[in-house]
This record gives C-alpha cells, sequence and structure tokens, in this order.
C-alpha cells in the first residue's frame, strides 16, 4: 500500500495498571473495509479506544491522512476526521433521536445530510421524535451508526454493530456499511460475527493478545479457513 | 398542558400580582428565583454542582450597590456591571474548578464563595459587618422610570426576570444547550464526537455566574442595600434548596423553589429559627419523597396521566 490512510504502529494502551495493547501494527487504505477479528478480551475494542484517545494512556504511532495523532485529544482527533461509534452505542437518552443525530458537529465538507440518513434507515425517520432510550436495539444502532455520517468524517471505527441483534437488522446494517463502502468511506470494524464480517470486509487482521498476528485478505478466506477457526476458537 | 401554557398562566399570575400581595416580597422572590434559574442552568444541564453561587449572587449586589451610590450610576447601567463583574469572577473560578468533578468540583466552588466572602468582610468598600446601606433608587433610562415607587419597579424586575429566564431557556434549548446535556449524560462520548468538554462546561459556568450576578444586582436595587448574607455559605445552600425543592433540570423548578423558600422565610418569620428547622424538614421530605422536586413530579404524573388517557 503506497499511502494508507490509516497507519498504526507500536500502539500500546494500558487501562490503570493493564497493560492491554502491546504494539499493535495495522494499516487501512483509503476507502477500504477492514475488520479487527479476535477471541474475546484480544484488545480489538481497545484499539479502537486507543486510536480515538480514550483510554487511560497510549504509546504509539497513530498516523492520519499524514498527521500523527497520538498526542491529540479525543475531540481534535474526532475534528481530524476519525468518527467512532462505540459498542454501548451510546446513544443520548435525555435528546429525541433528531437531536443524536443532529449533535455530532460537522468536522468536514462532504457529509451525509440528514435526508440521506433517513433514506438509509427509514425506521429513523418513523422515530424521529422519540427519546433516545425509547429506542429498540436495532434503532439505536441505526442512529449510533447514522449521527457519525452527518459530520465528514472519512473514517469509521464501527464497534460490533451487530452484537445482539435480530438476523434481519444484522443483514440491513451489512447492506448499510456496504454502501457506504461504495460512497467512499472508509470503515474499520471490530466483529465477533465472523460470517457477517467475511461478506463485507476486504481484508482481516487478527488480534491476539495485544497485537496483530496474521493478516487474511478476502479472497483468501476460504483458503486459510481453518486456520481462522484455530484463532477465534469457533 | 404544553410548557408553554403553563409559562402563559404563570405570567399573568406575576401581571396581577402586586395588586394583591406586597411588592416587596414579590420581588425579592422573584431575584431569588432568577438567582435559582441561573444555578439550575449548570447543576440541571451541564451536571455541575456549584456550592458556592452566592459569591456572584452577593458580590454583584456589592458591585451594582456601589456604582449607584457612590460613583452615580444608573441603576440599569450598574446592574449590567454588577452582572459583568460576576460573570469576571465566574471566568477564574471557573476555568479552575472545572478541572475536576463532582464533590472535588462543589468544594473548589465553596474554597473560592469563602475567598470572597472574606474578601467582602474586609474591603473598604463593602461596609463590613454593616454592609452597603442606602443605596438610592435614582431613576432608570434616563428618568423614564421612577423606580422609587415600588409598583414601577416590580413591573421593572419582572421585565428582568423575564429577560434572565427567558436568556436561560434559549439556552437550554439551543444547540449548545444539547451539547451539554450530552456531556452531563456521558462526557467520554461527547468528547470523542468531537466537542471540547471543558470548554463548554466553562462557558455554561460563566453564563450561569452572570446570570446570578444579574440578579443579585436587581436584589440590591430592590433592597437598597447589599450585605454580607448574600455572599454566605449559607446563601450558596439556599439556593441548592430552592432548586432542589422545585425540581432541577425542569424550566419552572427553580421559580416555584424559590417562590415557596421565600414565601416560607417571610411568613414564618416570627417563628425565628423555626424556619431552619421547618426548611429542613420540607428539605428532608422532598428527597424522600419527591426526588425529582415539586415541578418535575407533576410533570411525571401529567405525562403518564395523558399517555394514559391518549390510549
Amino acid at each position: 500500500m503506497a499511502d494508507p490512510l490509516l497507519k498504526v504502529s507500536g500502539l500500546n494502551a494500558w487501562y490503570g495498571e493493564s497493560h492491554i495493547l502491546h504494539g499493535v501494527d495495522f494499516e487501512v487504505g483509503k476507502g477500504e473495509l477492514v475488520t479487527l477479528l479476535g477471541r474475546n478480551g484480544a484488545g480489538k475494542t481497545t484499539t479502537l479506544k486507543a486510536i480515538m484517545g480514550i483510554v487511560g494512556k497510549r504509546t504509539g504511532q497513530i498516523r492520519f491522512e499524514g498527521q500523527e495523532l497520538a498526542g491529540s485529544t479525543s475531540d481534535i482527533i474526532a475534528r481530524a476526521g476519525i468518527a467512532y461509534c462505540p459498542e454501548e452505542r451510546g446513544i443520548f437518552s435525555s435528546l429525541n433521536v433528531e437531536e443524536n443525530l443532529m449533535l455530532p458537529p460537522v468536522v468536514k465538507p462532504g457529509g451525509v445530510t440528514v435526508e440521506e440518513i433517513y433514506t438509509l434507515f427509514p425506521n429513523l425517520l418513523e422515530r424521529r421524535r422519540s427519546q433516545g432510550t425509547k429506542l429498540s436495539g436495532g434503532e439505536q444502532q441505526m442512529l449510533a451508526i447514522g449521527r457519525i455520517l452527518r459530520t465528514g468524517a472519512s473514517m469509521l471505527l464501527l464497534d460490533e454493530p451487530t452484537e445482539g441483534l435480530a438476523p434481519v437488522i444484522v443483514q440491513r446494517i451489512g447492506e448499510v456499511i456496504r454502501q457506504l463502502k461504495t460512497r467512499g468511506f472508509t470503515v474499520l470494524l471490530v466483529e465477533q460475527n465472523f460470517r457477517f464480517a467475511a461478506t463485507i470486509a476486504d481484508r482481516h487482521y487478527i488480534v491476539e493478545d495485544g497485537r496483530v498476528v496474521d493478516m487474511v485478505v478476502a479472497a483468501d478466506v476460504e483458503r486459510s479457513i481453518d486456520k481462522l477457526h484455530d484463532y477465534l476458537g469457533v | 398542558m404544553s410548557t408553554r401554557n403553563v409559562g402563559f398562566l404563570l405570567l399573568a399570575v406575576a401581571l396581577v400580582a402586586p395588586w394583591v400581595a406586597y411588592p416587596v416580597f414579590l420581588m425579592t422572590a422573584l431575584c431569588f428565583a432568577l438567582f435559582a434559574c441561573a444555578f439550575n442552568l449548570l447543576i440541571g444541564y451541564a451536571g455541575l454542582m456549584s456550592f458556592g453561587h452566592a459569591m456572584f449572587f452577593g458580590l454583584a449586589g456589592y458591585v451594582c450597590g456601589h456604582a449607584i451610590k457612590v460613583w452615580g450610576w444608573p441603576p440599569e447601567l450598574a446592574m449590567l456591571g454588577g452582572a459583568l463583574a460576576a460573570g469576571a469572577l465566574g471566568v477564574v473560578t471557573g476555568a479552575l474548578a472545572i478541572r475536576r468533578q463532582g464533590i472535588y468540583f462543589a468544594m473548589i466552588t465553596l474554597a473560592f464563595s469563602q475567598m470572597v466572602y472574606f474578601f467582602c468582610l474586609q474591603a473598604p468598600f463593602t461596609g463590613g459587618e454593616d454592609g452597603l446601606q442606602g443605596i438610592p433608587r435614582s431613576p432608570m433610562l434616563g428618568g423614564l422610570l421612577p423606580v422609587h415607587n415600588d409598583m414601577v419597579l416590580y413591573y421593572v424586575v419582572l421585565a428582568i426576570f423575564l429577560f434572565g429566564f427567558g436568556a436561560i431557556y434559549r439556552i437550554i434549548h439551543s444547540p449548545f444547550g444539547q451539547v451539554l446535556k450530552a456531556i452531563r449524560e456521558n462526557e467520554q462520548r461527547a468528547v470523542s464526537l468531537g466537542y471540547n468538554a471543558d470548554r463548554y462546561k466553562l462557558v455554561a459556568f460563566i453564563l450561569s455566574a452572570t446570570l446570578a450576578g444579574l440578579a443579585g444586582s436587581l436584589k440590591a436595587v430592590v433592597m437598597q442595600f447589599a450585605t454580607l448574607t448574600d455572599v454566605t455559605a449559607a446563601m450558596s445552600g439556599e439556593v441548592v434548596l430552592m432548586a432542589l425543592v422545585g425540581g432541577i433540570g425542569t424550566i419552572f423548578g427553580p421559580v416555584v423553589g424559590a417562590v415557596i423558600i421565600i414565601t416560607m422565610q417571610n411568613y414564618l418569620a416570627a417563628t425565628g429559627e423555626w424556619v431552619l428547622v421547618i426548611q429542613g424538614v420540607i428539605f428532608v421530605a422532598i428527597v424522600l419523597a419527591f426526588r425529582k422536586g415539586i415541578v418535575g413530579e407533576i410533570a411525571d404524573r401529567w405525562r403518564a396521566y395523558s399517555a394514559g388517557s391518549r390510549k
């Protein structure tokens, strides 16, 4: 890859005394859809949080569009054009759907408009005046993804967007992620659901014990399936 | 019944009130209502519990009174000066206090307010224990408003209160207010969406301080004196009580709370220290029985009732 959009090297992260990431290295090219796979506790979510700067302490390099972000606070990182959708979704319960959508600041031009978000997720349009707490899990996930699209961020970090959702909604989210890719978004996806990830990703990184131990491109998934099952313990 | 209808109803009551009740009492209640609303902006919408808000209220009173009495400023300008002085104090104290959260934030604001208290006790222009007395009610707007008349002053106070209340309403319902609510709810998430939480908290703190200062200035004009009572820790506690009784994080709660507390103090004054005991009992009862305050509980019941009747 000549010039990756995001290049993470030697990333270490700590929660208090516990050392979670021990030198994570990977890169994501512009317009790529890359997943981080691995067992529970391997450090996938922590990698996303470390990129966003919301872990206790981190060292290493995070280069995004040629800009070094490892020393920046999360609000600066968000404004550089990286948007994060956490596993717990983080919907603000005192705001309604539309207010949640409008809350994130526009950091760059070229974001998805609210109308387009409603086209992607028609459920949200119906529930635009509902409080954040009154949504179903699937609707919350749609809102959590939808609201980071408006900001103009070019890189999306999605943490287990399909967790705990009905198959039909998982399918819908998969379609949306594919559409986002065709629109030029770069996506870094953390997933437990390998079957879901395999259908949409260009490449997979395997995370184990706080390190990236392997990389599989989509074309090789069939051939490497035994190795992947070994890594993921499924 | 919507918030707007409740607002119109309260406004109608406020417009006829001086013909029924003693105007100076009503004006005092309005000053404290504005003070409690300013405090509520900070705790109810930014989630910051200040234990030193009397410093803004009290100091602004001194500044406003001094400007009228010694410098001969017209009251409207002096009130602006008092509010801005409180805002400036808010910049300094807020910048340091918002670095901490919860009880530490409360303690830092308490410490600052104690400093301001001792400053006011010692500074030559405050009159120390005697307070700043005999602030003249000079006419406002170049003689257009003869505010030495209580009825005229009442409507001026009501207008200023409505201005402050309206400003707070606008702030809460602006995009800025939504970011504040988001920070209160989940600061980390708000920050990782790209907001500098500390900057938003500081702006909220300064706005709250300025409006508390406006309330304090108004009180100095109404009562024609400024005293140490308004800078004490007890006054900081009283505004917490007003907001709690009425309902923290509700629009009208602090107004209702302030009116109840001031009415009690006024009508139970003959019982002496018993006022404090009764206040304490009410405080305990509210905290135990109505966690959301009077207005908060009523709003909840009303919502449940109208949701039920719609079915």
